[in-house]
């Protein structure tokens, strides 16, 4: 089963790599991974993707909690909550059928084209990660994807509770 | 008013007093001369210089097992720091505290592959509890003080502190500011069992008809022998002990029915199988215990306290976890227990004991001595019991010897017994051992090792003749890597793939060579009056050499993939 963690950590030199390194240590697996500083500067917030059973989830909650670095860690899937993923896409956008097409598709998916060239669209499009697999799935039914880019899911709770310090 | 001002290499020192670090174990090199200048100038620590950075670490490591002190390694960048994986590994497997104090180039050539480079903090990463990287020299102090903390406290550990040179060296000066009442926002161990748990934890074990206690090395790491001793007298109830945590409760004591697992007794082993609760105190349900986790105790409640969440329902689901220090737990449950009015149920008890007696019966360890044939290993460990009153610290190094120790030298006390049980370390013993010495020199202090293990450190013997640590080695030399060879026995069809030791040095000149006593042992006759000679001498060091039988098998022992129950008791025969 799909989770996705938030973490809340230390943001100092090293520690993501004692974040990545847990998981590939322990054979955990990650499907998708981000990391960025906080509004506070000295922490960071990492969201991961993984892939695991009950079991297999509670071993990776409770070996993130034990590094010395990370404040807090929770689940986000087993409650009420808002991901986002972003995704840059460049296709192909040659003739005034396709090109019509692929903008017409942008907007049923509320995506925007951030870039044109002679022969190419760069789409930019937010949502859950399944939404970006369908758009990119009815894209490639009209036109060819020459390049695309994802940034891996991040999530926040919906409602009062707030992961801070 | 002007500050006064210390180099890093200063700082280290002074922070290294400030924490009473009496002993540093290390091995000099470029990136850490600076360090070393320092500790020349000052007479409050001292530092034994090893032959070998992994002995550094193991030495570190034995005197911290003996004394509960954390122990302190110095090394030097590139291969001065690697050398000490091995080692901290070896204390990481055994929630050991270490502080390792590691060299780096200057941080103007990290990354550039310079002269005796390695990334240190990369390659520990997955063997050590914390480290830290030093980029400002007067972080040091605090640095320090983090890393002792951290190891010592929670679930104990070996942390990594890198120090590059430009850190250390005279032209670079700070002010000294150390705080040694240390607060680390992000790490906050448990301390105290949740009230509710110990509840049911204490409501449990008063309705258990077969309770066993099953009890591990966090019992030695928390002092907490004592009172696992009260608590078991209490219960009155079977206590079997993991190799780590031997001499938590003593090995005479007429409830202990000896180690579990693997090598462990029948007994210790069928109690568990049929248990209707276990109370697991700082123990972690290691493989070498449980064998086949499918087969597991199936009619057991397992009330399993530990201090580490991630220990609790990794191998083995607990129906009640209690996380918390074993010694605070233990005193929290007796609380309760007296609250809840406890007695124990005695028809039960005697039931239960009953059965355990039969078991018992089958003497699963135990072993055969003819007069005339070759030396039994287990007989040598006797022998080794018998002279030294069981109240030797015995360091052992890894293999048929190591269980051969556990099983037929019942330790009295906690922290005598200092063995690599996780990691399964050969080279270990002989410089844990000199560790001990250090800290205990008026004890007796063997290192209990074979043809193989000794010769994975035995260079150390140098370090013995200079810091005078006249431990008593004793050999049990099978002329083959004994427990291989006993796998290759029963797994591979007596197919000795590498497991002899060809080409044997003559231990005895060796060690007479370092400046020591050698002494050989091959006949039973001459053993008893050979060994009490060797531990007569106490102001030398004495390697003992004992020829002893080759064909010899560690038994009992679990038959793979089977219950924990299903075991080999001799050649051939299953319990």
């Amino acid at each position: 089963m799909r989770h996705i963690l938030a973490i809340l950590l230390e943001n100092e030199a090293g520690a993501l790599s004692r974040i990545v390194g847990l998981f590939s240590q322990r054979a955990f697996n990650i499907e998708s991974l981000t990391v960025a500083p906080t509004d506070d500067n000295s922490l960071s917030r990492i969201t991961i993707a993984t892939i695991g059973d009950d079991k297999v989830l509670e071993q990776i909650v409770k070996q993130v909690n034990k590094l010395v670095d990370v404040i807090k860690i929770s689940e986000l899937t087993d409650r009420k909550h808002v991901e986002r993923e972003l995704l840059l896409v460049k296709v192909a956008a040659m003739g005034d059928k396709t090109r019509t097409e692929v903008k017409r598709i942008t907007d049923i998916f509320r995506g925007s084209i951030v870039d044109i060239g002679k022969q190419i669209y760069t789409i930019e499009l937010t949502g859950s990660s399944e939404k970006l697999n369908a758009f990119i799935e009815t894209l490639s039914n009209e036109t060819e994807i020459i390049e695309s880019v994802r940034s891996g899911c991040v999530g926040i709770a919906r409602g009062e509770k707030a992961m801070r310090v | 008013m002007t500050t006064e001002l210390f180099t890093g290499a200063e700082m280290v020192v002074k922070a290294l007093s400030a924490l009473k670090v009496k002993y540093i174990f290390g091995y000099p090199g470029g990136s850490i001369l600076d360090l070393y200048d320092a500790i020349f100038q000052q007479d409050e620590i001292e530092h034994i210089l090893v032959r070998h950075e992994q002995a550094a670490t193991h030495m570190a490591d034995g005197y911290t097992r003996a004394t509960g002190k954390v122990g302190v390694v110095l090394a030097t960048s590139g291969p001065g720091a690697t050398n000490c994986v091995t080692g901290i590994a070896t204390a990481y497997m055994d929630s050991i505290p270490m502080v390792v104090l590691a060299g780096q180039v200057p941080t103007t050539l990290i990354g550039n592959d310079a002269f005796q480079e390695t990334d240190i903090v990369g390659c520990t990463r997955p063997i050590i509890k914390h480290s830290f990287n030093c980029r400002d020299l007067s972080d040091i102090p605090n640095i320090i003080a983090k890393a002792f903390y951290i190891a010592s406290t929670g679930r104990p550990g070996p942390v990594v502190v890198e120090l590059p040179k430009d850190m250390l060296i005279p032209q670079n000066t700070a002010p000294f500011s150390i705080e040694t009442n240390v607060n680390i926002r992000s790490y906050n161990p448990n301390i105290k069992g949740h009230p509710k748990q110990i509840r049911k934890a204490a409501k449990t074990i008063s309705e258990a008809k077969k309770l066993v206690v099953y009890s591990g090395g966090g019992i030695v790491l928390a002092d907490a022998s004592q009172l696992l001793t009260t608590l078991v007298e209490t219960l009155k109830a079977p206590i079997t002990n993991t190799l780590m945590g031997l001499g938590g409760i003593s090995g005479t004591h007429e409830n202990f029915i000896g180690m579990l697992g693997m090598h462990g007794s029948l007994e210790a082993n069928k109690s568990m199988a049929n248990a209707d609760v276990i109370l697991a105190l700082g123990a972690r349900f290691d493989d070498r215990v449980t064998n086949n986790v499918d087969k597991f105790c199936p009619n057991a409640t397992i009330i399993h306290v530990d201090i580490d969440p991630t220990s609790i329902s990794k191998t083995i689901n607990a129906h009640i976890p209690v996380v918390g220090l074993v010694d605070i737990v233990m005193q929290q449950l007796l609380d309760e227990l007296n609250v809840i009015n406890f007695s124990p149920d005695e028809e039960a008890l005697t039931e239960w004991w009953q059965q355990i007696h039969l078991w018992r019966d089958m003497r699963s360890v135990s072993y055969k001595q003819v007069a005339g044939e070759k030396i039994k290993p287990q007989r040598v460990i006797e022998a080794m019991y018998k002279i030294t009153n069981g109240e030797a610290y015995v360091a052992s190094d890894v293999g048929q010897h190591q269980m051969f120790a556990a099983q037929f030298y019942p330790f009295a006390k906690p922290r005598q017994w200092i063995n690599s049980g996780g990691a399964g370390t050969m080279g270990f013993g002989l410089p844990a051992a000199m560790g001990v010495k250090l800290a205990f020199p008026d004890k007796h202090v063997i290192c209990i090792t074979g043809d193989g293990s000794i010769q994975m450190n035995i260079q150390e013997l140098s370090t013995c003749k200079q810091y005078n640590l006249p431990v008593v080695i004793i050999t049990l030399n099978n002329r083959s890597l004994g427990m291989v060879r006993q796998w290759q026995d029963m797994v591979y069809g007596g197919r000795h793939s590498s497991s002899y030791m060809e080409s044997l040095p003559d231990f005895c000149k060796v060690a007479e060579a370092y400046g020591h006593i050698g002494i050989k042992i091959d006949t039973l006759e001459e053993l008893d009056s050979k060994l009490e000679e060797a531990f007569s001498i106490k102001d030398k060091l004495v390697f003992v050499d004992v020829l002893v039988d080759e064909k010899e098998h560690v038994y009992p022992m679990h038959i793979r993939h089977g219950g924990i129950d299903e075991m080999w008791i001799k050649k051939g025969v299953k319990a």
